[in-house]
């Protein structure tokens, strides 16, 4: 008991400090200085409506690339860390009961319109909320459903791998596209700003959205298709 | 508006540490975590928040001109974007890792994994 009294006494420390900050808080009337420059440049600069996505795949491009390779490695060392308990010539798979007709008929609607509504949502990372990392996600909820269906579904490892490394590859050359044709390391102005609100506007923010999407939907693939092979239980 | 926000996740992120030390079970301190997490997301939101105005997303509501003073701080959605990603992997780790504890010892129990206690 007494470990749970100092639990106790060291949550009620910390939520005292929460409340002294929350009492002290004074909300800003105006936006600051950085804010104050994305909320006037992104239009005219890059062509961007989407004010956060030009933040990330632009302004912060290098961010997002650390981001994605922080993906990348927790796949690999999910892949990894799971791959080496793997048994050999485990042919013990249980009966499984069948998934049920809802659940069958279900995925086989739903399965296209899932993975088409995340290529809408990466697609149109720079006029509405959304992009990369949602529509990956989106692309990666398809592949789960696919596997609740029919948890013993085998995906091909090399065909992810070889999206998740083309994706970023295109992604990196792009980047250095940057360099050389515009001002900089992921700099979106190698294509026509184009006009703004179009599908086909903002440079290249559309085409690194698809390469992120595609690589987060890749990755988050690969997280749970590892994690789905390890069943022994 | 802000502060209920701000409220509710500094709320959640105590319930998470509490659920995290709280538990013995493996799997319900990662979920503790995400919980905790969720908190951070939040307060992180509602810093950004400023009264009365939208999203940083510009339309015919709200027109480039005007882009300064109708929206909100764009900078800490960006940064919970990418916390939000993060924090997936970090709970997918943590996952793969809990698989392998129960593979050793049989179990999920914490006190059951006392490798490196001293």
């Amino acid at each position: 008991m007494i470990k749970r009294s100092i639990l106790l006494l060291l949550l009620a420390g910390l939520g005292s400090i929460f409340v002294g900050l929350m009492l002290n808080y004074t909300p800003d009337e105006e936006l600051n200085l950085t804010a104050r420059y994305y909320a006037e440049h992104t239009a005219k600069d890059l062509g961007a409506a989407n004010i956060v996505t030009a933040i990330i795949v632009t302004y912060r491009g290098l961010d997002t690339l650390g981001e994605v390779t922080v993906l990348f490695l927790t796949a690999a060392i999910v892949g990894l860390v799971l791959a080496q308990g793997k048994r050999k010539h485990v042919h013990k798979h249980r009966k499984l009961p069948p998934a049920g007709e809802l659940l069958t008929t279900g995925t086989r609607l739903l399965l296209p319109l899932i993975l088409l509504f995340g290529a809408y949502v990466f697609t149109h990372g720079h006029l509405t909320p959304g992009g990369g990392f949602q529509g990956g996600a989106i692309l990666a909820s398809a592949v789960l459903l696919a596997l609740l269906s029919n948890p013993l579904k085998r995906f091909s490892h090399r065909l992810i791998s070889v999206i998740e490394s083309t994706a970023g590859l295109a992604f990196v050359l792009i980047g250095v596209l940057g360099v050389l044709l515009a001002g900089g390391f992921l700099d979106n102005r190698i294509l026509p700003i184009g006009d703004f609100g179009d599908l086909l506007s903002a440079g290249a923010i559309p085409l690194i959205y698809t390469f992120v999407g595609l690589k987060v939907g890749a990755e988050f693939s690969s997280m749970l298709v590892s994690l789905s092979e390890t069943k022994e239980l | 508006m802000e502060l209920i926000a701000m409220a509710t996740g500094f709320l959640l992120i105590l319930i998470g540490l509490f659920g995290a030390l709280n538990n013995r079970n493996i799997l319900r301190m990662i979920v503790a975590f995400t919980v905790a997490n969720t908190g951070v997301n939040l307060v992180l939101v509602a810093i950004g928040y400023i009264n009365g105005r939208t999203a940083p997303i510009l339309n015919d509501a709200v027109p480039v001109a005007e882009a300064a003073k109708r929206i909100i701080d764009p900078v800490p959605q960006a940064l919970v974007l990418t916390a939000i990603v993060i924090g997936l992997g970090v709970t997918a780790l943590m996952l793969a890792y809990a698989y392998k504890l129960y593979q050793t010892k049989g179990s999920l129990d914490i006190s059951k994994h006392t490798d490196l206690k001293w």
